[in-house]
């Protein structure tokens, strides 16, 4: 079904047709590809974009022979070059991948050996294909750390992977991948799971290598955007099909599959308002935020000078010789207010302080120093373990970060909503128990029939409803939302922030929205604080802070952030087919 | 739901893996044998005979020993004393190991180190010696066997629960718990162990096999359960001095019996751990 333009299949020198494959799982087989044609030409950048699910990703695991026992190639052929990549025997294949196509893969620390070394790994690579001798692997293995820019390499060359930073290791796989100069790299989800600065500068280097090597390269990625970007041509992957291919400005311009408008859409970079990131048909107006006219006298949460430190280790040599321990200062002295029913952004890169200080709000970690008032109380004076029973507990909630890692995995949804019913709000008996969970339950949007289902057994967007849903049970004032939707895809992200601004507008609740993405952030919160490594470095109206930013490291978050091909605030004109 | 899912999933578990069938048959004999054990054999295990080390006949399917009694009613009898040493000793040990290694994971610090040390000094001994000890010292009866065993095995619960316990304890659903308003008691016993029970279930099933072997080995050496009664370790150990004289069925139907146990519990790990583990339903 899918077409694409004849000139740049003459040139190809990667060609995939009619690709279908299926995996074998307890419920029969289940088909994640099916019937996908590509090509890549010379020097291309191919995006492909999907969800989760997609069978994005199993198309390159298919490509490179990589498919595990349960998946199988049911049709199609793929030609490299005038060699058949499938189908292909495991030796051709073995000679084909690192060597010619290379793979990037999504979580660079679990595709380094966290036993040996970097240039080791790198030096494994090299000799497997034979690209170097015993003597000249080790001079080879720097030159390739060199060409990632990475600073130091005669002394990175012998680092192991858990003394370098999550950019750095990804520096390394690509190192690796590109160690034997191969003519593809495939990138699965390179950056996912990196800050939005180290993903600027891993993706402009494999930008700059793949022009310099005169590579071709497939990045595989959900987001949208990125591909916009950096992608030369993109095709949106939907359900194992391929639903649109085109230029990046021609997807992101004049889409025609009704797919890829929602992915339009729901990529929150130019929208107005949350409401925009919604496909038309399920919009409905924005509610008023129930702001009082009247400030409140006093703000619900008051921090003063907070401090965080964590005592580095120390060694008996340390002890012996009186050494204090080295101490990381997580959060430095910091304050802010957050005023009843407001929305208010915490932002900064990982390892700034923005969990730490939010943990320290929940009263699950002591702080150092400082003084956290809630309505008026410092709370930090209360005992952590006497604070579990305290009937402040129940005002303050937050909503974690990975929705999965987040719900018990023996409890059914109704169990993990139900939790704080019984423990804080005394409720015992097994009916009203039932009623609020169900009432719960309607608020995020959760359908009823899925509330005795346990958390694997739903989607990633159903389990965010219910960690939201336990969140509010309690009916708190502040409500601590850490990257609610980091996990989730774009256009479940879409629905999930605009539960939240539906639910701040009923409830009066106030949010602290921690993140590292601007662009919700602007969306979501009236003001915003951007932190740097334990301080607060600037804050303000949200208006204020991301049209005109006053302090460096704002305006470099700013350009991080991926720039689609697109003019902000000019409505996309869809071509209604 | 719940219920009837579960017997689904377990119905699931059972037929998708011929060996997880084949332990949880032969499981399902040997729990019959112990319970139905003395209203099926034809002799009494203890009543002694004219008829002495007899091979195996029609009458007597395992032959008789030296005193004239039937192997076969013996070795049948002897199941239910064998299996309630061994499963009494490792729940015992399950239920004090994995409360021990839990505490210890979740609150860390110096309560982790001090636990963990004192199980390592049950570790430092040779186990078998240490059991030897245990009932020597603290008297020749059934239940010493018992807490002897649940002794030896303790290190391994506390280690396998500590570990599973030290992962999860920082899991967003450990802290959501604690922002739900429950102690650490509630969080620990009723969360966070119960998610630890699909390894601890491998754990179990390999132990049963060896608390079997540990309490046969303790009557072989003559410490715990005493002649006359029927208990496969004491006829092993009464037959062992005939097998030069040609009299083999005396040790090989005992031991045999001691053999499939051991191997029943030890095929029955990977199916229990799928029983237990939520993720594996759908």
């Amino acid at each position: 079904m899918t077409s694409f333009a004849p000139e740049a299949a003459l040139n190809a020198f990667l060609t995939l047709e009619h690709l279908s494959v299926e995996f074998r799982t307890r419920h029969g087989i289940v088909s994640a590809v099916n019937d996908i044609s590509l090509s890549l030409a010379r020097g291309e950048t191919l995006g492909i974009v999907g969800e989760s699910g997609s069978g994005k990703s199993v198309t390159s695991y298919a490509l490179l022979g990589l498919l595990d026992r349960a998946g199988r190639v049911t049709e199609g052929s793929a030609v490299y070059s005038g060699i058949s990549l499938i189908p292909a025997s495991e030796s051709t294949m073995r000679d084909i991948r690192g060597r010619e196509i290379s793979m990037i893969f999504q979580n660079p620390r679990a595709a380094l050996n966290p036993i040996r070394t970097v240039g080791k790994q790198i030096q494994d690579v090299l000799l497997q294909h034979a690209q170097c001798t015993r003597q000249t692997a080790r001079r080879r293995a720097i030159e390739a750390l060199e060409n990632v820019r990475i600073r130091d390499p005669h002394q990175r060359v012998d680092a192991y992977p858990f003394e370098l930073s999550g950019g750095m290791c990804q520096r390394v796989v690509i190192a690796m991948a590109l160690a034997c100069k191969p003519r593809i790299l495939i990138a699965d989800e390179p950056t996912t799971g990196l800050d939005v600065t180290t993903q600027r500068a891993v993706m402009a280097l494999v930008c700059e290598l793949t022009r310099e090597h005169g590579m071709a390269t497939i990045l595989i990625t959900h987001d949208l955007g990125l591909a916009g970007e950096y992608c030369d041509r993109v095709s949106i992957m939907q359900k194992g099909r391929i639903v649109e291919s085109g230029s990046a400005r021609q997807i992101f311009h004049r889409p025609s599959h009704a797919y890829t408008r929602k992915l339009v859409k729901a990529t929150p970079h130019a929208a107005e308002n949350v409401r925009d990131l919604l496909p038309d048909d399920e919009k409905s107006p924005l509610p008023p935020i129930g702001l009082d006219d009247v400030r409140p006298r006093r703000p619900l949460l008051e921090i003063q000078e907070l401090r965080r430190h964590f005592a580095g280790k120390r060694s008996w040599t340390d002890v012996l010789a009186c050494r204090p321990a080295t101490v990381f200062e997580a959060v430095k002295g910091i304050s802010l207010e957050i005023w009843p029913g407001e929305s208010v952004g915490l932002v900064g890169e990982s390892g700034c302080g923005k969990s730490t200080t939010s943990s320290m709000i929940m009263r699950l970690l002591d702080p150092t120093d400082g003084a956290i008032r809630f309505k008026g109380q410092d709370i930090t004076l209360i005992n952590r373990q006497a604070f579990v029973h305290h009937a402040m507990r129940r005002s303050l909630q937050m909503v974690f970060q990975d929705p999965t890692d987040s719900l018990n995995p023996r409890f059914s949804a109704a169990d993990s909503i139900a939790d704080p019913l019984r423990r804080l709000m005394g409720m015992s008996h097994r009916d009203t128990i039932a009623a609020r969970v169900a009432q719960l339950a309607d608020m995020v949007g959760l359908p009823q029939d899925l509330l005795t289902r346990l958390p694997h057994q739903l989607s990633g967007g159903q389990k965010a409803r219910v960690g939201i849903a336990r969140a509010i049970a309690s009916e708190p004032d502040l409500l601590i939302l850490d990257e609610p939707t980091a996990a989730l895809d774009v256009s479940v992200q879409a629905i999930v922030l605009n539960l939240l601004v539906d639910l701040r507008a009923r409830t009066g609740m106030a949010y602290l929205f921690v993140s590292h993405d601007l662009e919700v952030v602007r969306l979501l919160c009236d003001r915003v604080i951007v932190m740097r490594s334990g301080e607060i470095v600037e804050h303000g109206p949200t208006t204020q802070v991301l049209n005109q930013p006053s302090h460096p490291y704002t305006c470099e978050l700013l350009a991080a952030a991926p720039r689609p091909p697109i003019e902000a605030h000019v409505e996309p004109e869809f071509s209604h087919d | 739901m719940a219920n009837s899912s579960f017997l689904g999933h377990v119905h699931y578990v059972v037929t998708s893996n011929p060996v997880t069938l084949m332990a949880m048959t032969l499981f399902a004999i040997i729990v019959l044998t112990a319970i139905l054990g003395p209203s099926l054999v034809a002799y009494d295990p203890l009543a002694t005979t004219s008829q002495a080390l007899e091979p195996p006949t029609w009458q007597h399917w395992f032959g008789t020993d030296h005193l004239g009694r039937d192997v076969f009613s013996r070795v049948v009898v002897a199941t239910r004393l064998d299996l309630m040493i061994s499963v009494s000793a490792v729940l015992l040990s399950f239920v004090v190991g994995a409360s021990l290694g839990g505490i210890a994971g979740y609150w860390g610090g110096w309560l982790d180190s001090t636990l963990g040390r004192m199980l390592d000094t049950i570790m430092a001994f040779p186990l078998f010696v240490l059991a030897m000890g245990i009932v020597a010292a603290s008297g020749n009866t059934i239940q010493n066997v018992v807490i002897a065993t649940a002794i030896i095995n303790l290190p391994f619960y506390a280690r396998v629960a500590r570990a599973e316990v030290v992962v999860r304890r920082q899991s967003g659903w450990v802290l959501a718990a604690q922002l739900a308003g429950n102690g650490p008691w509630r969080i620990l016993f009723g969360r966070v162990l119960p998610n630890a029970l699909p390894p601890m279930m491998v754990q179990i099933s390999l132990n049963m096999g060896w608390a079997i072997l540990n309490a046969a080995g303790l009557s072989f050496i003559g410490l715990g359960v005493r002649a006359p009664t029927a208990e496969w370790g004491i006829m092993v150990a009464e037959g062992a001095g005939y097998i030069v004289s040609g009299e083999w069925w005396l040790v090989i139907f005992p031991g045999g019996a001691l053999m499939l146990a051991v191997f029943t519990f030890n095929l029955l790990g990977d199916g229990l751990r799928d029983i237990f583990d939520p993720q594996r339903r759908t």
